[in-house]
């Protein structure tokens, strides 16, 4: 699906970076790179699922193309939205009416806020908000509790509905499933896969890459704060010869329904990355190529950061 | 069911704070130099010594101390605290007289330093950083290490000698009959110790409002609010507010203490004639039943301060209505 739809991307995303100044031992500052030279683009009527292992930076994505990284935050890079450069001041316009965010736990709901007045928030209706809330199988009890009244699942939904009520362009989406049971997840991500069809882009952070297969047109697979392959859905569906990093195929090897297993190693920390290629140190196929610096490039109708890769 | 509960538990801890302070004050008086005969009679009495010793029997101060408390405690409790030496009058009547003036002079002072040091430490923390932050945060630590007495001299050098705006002390103007005093006279004399106290409480409450918004500016849900479109005036009045007003309240009802002991020092600068300066007094003429009649009486006030503050935070807070009174 992802190849025959071309055209401007909704969101462009192009050498981001982001390191947080942080005080060590001392006087001594040092920036801590948590993401690095990521490029994604999320096009109309298609679903972009990023994932990756906890602590890959995924979250710092969605928060950064929000714009609300916390003040210690140096960014660099591009981000585009329909071809504009997203500046402070066209988010603020943005915000809340093209682009949505479904944020990650409960804990992004006021605690003393009725979660009706929540997901009205300043620019919706009441009837809106009713409207949303029955789709999403709340009911109309649910406006009056407050969020540490929620069960899990429900809190999901009333996240899920504070996207949906503004009519937006562009979703982002940060690890929307977990807490719902697999009819609900389903749902969900069918939710999304209608709003796709009906022109939207979804930014879909996941580490449940089951689910996502199901209904995202492109995987973007991040390590350590970057992608190392782009690539339509239905490669990974394929098998490990469809992909094209060695990541990727050790990712998929590690998912229950294969081989399930791991592969030797960690995830290296921000503050102590190597050169070169980042997943050199785990990689079965490392050579002298991979200290040096690494970039994308295409392959096969996707994109790969590996000097190997075939 | 729990707010009976609870209440009759806050009752319960109450009597037991009023016994435990009593106790302790009349260990403090007897264990003092403070001899109540020299005190009652004059160091310089001619008094023969028979006729001391006949007011001291006369008195039961000859009983031991056990005994002696047993006594007074009796009284107490039929609603006799004894009578003060220095203004010849009962204790219960002393401090029942002067108290609504420290009420006064006490709610004004919490009512400045609390509606001042919110709004303070509100701008503070939307500004971070900024030279307006600075400053408050500097002239609030200022305010935190001044002693109420030294503000309380300045307050007087600057703006009745020096400017004249206000008056020189006392609670009324002093060439009107007690039925000529209006509302007016009784604010006019009240400003300046009321400014003086609350500058014990308005650096606090600025610099907690201003950590505790901070904290909640860089919440989940805050950023939450603010990727949903609203602006920072949408953000401060419907996320900010609403979260930082109950810890700031409560933190505001604990301050009573604070205020209590200030009355000390302001009320006796500004020779108010309140509970402060009758208990400064009450301590240079040794008179006893006086000192352990305020004591209790401060006890019971700033418990009721802090009950009060529970109760009111169990209400508002959700969080605590749904799983009962919490202490």
């Amino acid at each position: 699906m992802a190849n025959d739809k071309k055209g401007q991307p909704l969101l462009e995303v192009e050498g981001l970076t982001i390191s947080f100044n942080r005080y060590d031992r001392g006087w001594n500052k040092v920036d801590l790179e948590v993401i690095h030279f990521l490029d994604i683009e999320v096009f109309p009527g298609e679903i972009l699922a990023v994932v990756g292992s906890s602590g890959s930076g995924k979250s710092l994505l969605a928060h950064s193309v929000l714009g609300i990284l916390p003040g210690n935050a140096n960014i660099s890079g591009t981000m585009k939205y329909k071809g504009k450069t997203l500046t402070e001041k066209l988010r603020k316009k943005l915000r809340g009416h093209e682009i949505a965010f479904i944020p990650q736990s409960v804990d992004f709901l006021d605690p003393l806020m009725k979660v009706g007045a929540q997901a009205k928030g300043v620019k919706g209706t009441d009837e809106q908000m009713r409207r949303v809330f029955k789709r999403y199988g709340l009911d109309e009890k649910t406006a009056d509790l407050y969020p540490f009244q929620l069960s899990g699942g429900m809190a999901r939904r009333v996240l899920i509905s504070t996207a949906v009520m503004q009519e937006p362009e562009l979703i982002v989406a940060d690890e929307p499933t977990p807490g719902l049971d697999l009819t609900m997840a389903m749902e969900t991500l069918t939710h999304f896969r209608e709003f796709a069809d009906e022109g939207g882009g979804v930014l879909l952070i996941t580490h449940d890459i089951d689910l996502a297969l199901g209904v995202a047109d492109r995987i973007a697979v991040f390590y350590a704060g970057t992608t190392v392959e782009v690539c339509a859905a239905r490669d990974f569906q394929q098998g490990k010869d469809a992909l094209r990093h060695p990541y990727s195929k050790a990712f998929l090897d590690a998912l229950p329904q294969n081989d399930f297993r791991p592969i030797g190693g960690t995830q290296p920390y921000a503050g102590n990355l190597p050169e070169g290629c980042l997943f050199a140190d785990r990689c079965p196929q490392r050579t002298e190529a991979c200290g040096q610096d690494v970039p994308m490039r295409d392959l096969r109708g996707g994109k790969v950061r590996c000097a190997h890769a075939t | 069911m729990n707010r009976v509960k609870y209440i009759g538990s806050a009752a319960l801890r109450m009597l037991l704070l009023v016994a435990a302070v009593s106790v302790l004050s009349f260990i403090l008086v007897a264990a003092s130099p403070v001899d109540p005969l020299t005190a009652y009679v004059g160091a310089e009495s001619t008094l023969s010594p028979a006729a001391k010793a006949q007011i001291a029997e006369h008195w039961g101060l000859d009983e031991p101390p056990v005994t002696r408390f047993l006594t007074w405690a009796g009284n107490t409790l039929h609603g006799d605290l004894g009578t003060s030496i220095t203004y010849n009058l009962p204790v219960g009547k002393v401090i029942f007289s002067r108290f609504w003036y420290s009420l006064a002079l006490i709610l004004a002072a919490w009512v400045l330093s609390g509606v001042l040091g919110f709004i303070a430490g509100i701008f503070a923390a939307i500004y971070k950083g900024s030279v307006w932050d600075k400053c408050l945060k500097a002239f609030c630590l200022v305010l935190q290490s001044a002693p109420v007495f030294w503000f309380g001299l300045l307050m007087l050098t600057v703006f009745s000698v020096l400017l004249g705006w206000f008056p020189l002390g006392q609670a009324a103007p002093m060439d009107k009959l007690e039925a000529d005093v209006t509302i007016w006279d009784r604010l006019y004399h009240l400003a300046l110790p009321a400014i003086t106290l609350s500058i014990l409480g308005i650096g606090k409450i600025a610099l907690y409002t201003r950590q505790k918004l901070i904290e909640i500016m860089n919440s989940d849900y805050f950023l939450f609010a603010k990727a949903r479109g609203e602006s920072m005036k949408q953000l401060i009045l419907r996320h900010g507010l609403r979260n930082v007003s109950l810890p700031a309240i409560t933190l505001q009802f604990a301050s009573f203490s604070e205020l209590f002991g200030g009355i000390a020092l302001a009320e006796t600068v500004f020779s108010y004639p309140g509970l402060g300066s009758a208990i400064t007094a009450a301590a240079l003429n040794a008179d006893a039943p006086l000192l352990i009649g305020i004591a209790i009486f401060s006890a019971i006030f700033v418990f009721a301060g802090n009950f009060i503050a529970n109760v009111l935070y169990s209400i508002v807070d959700p969080r605590l209505k749904e799983g009962g009174y919490r202490a």
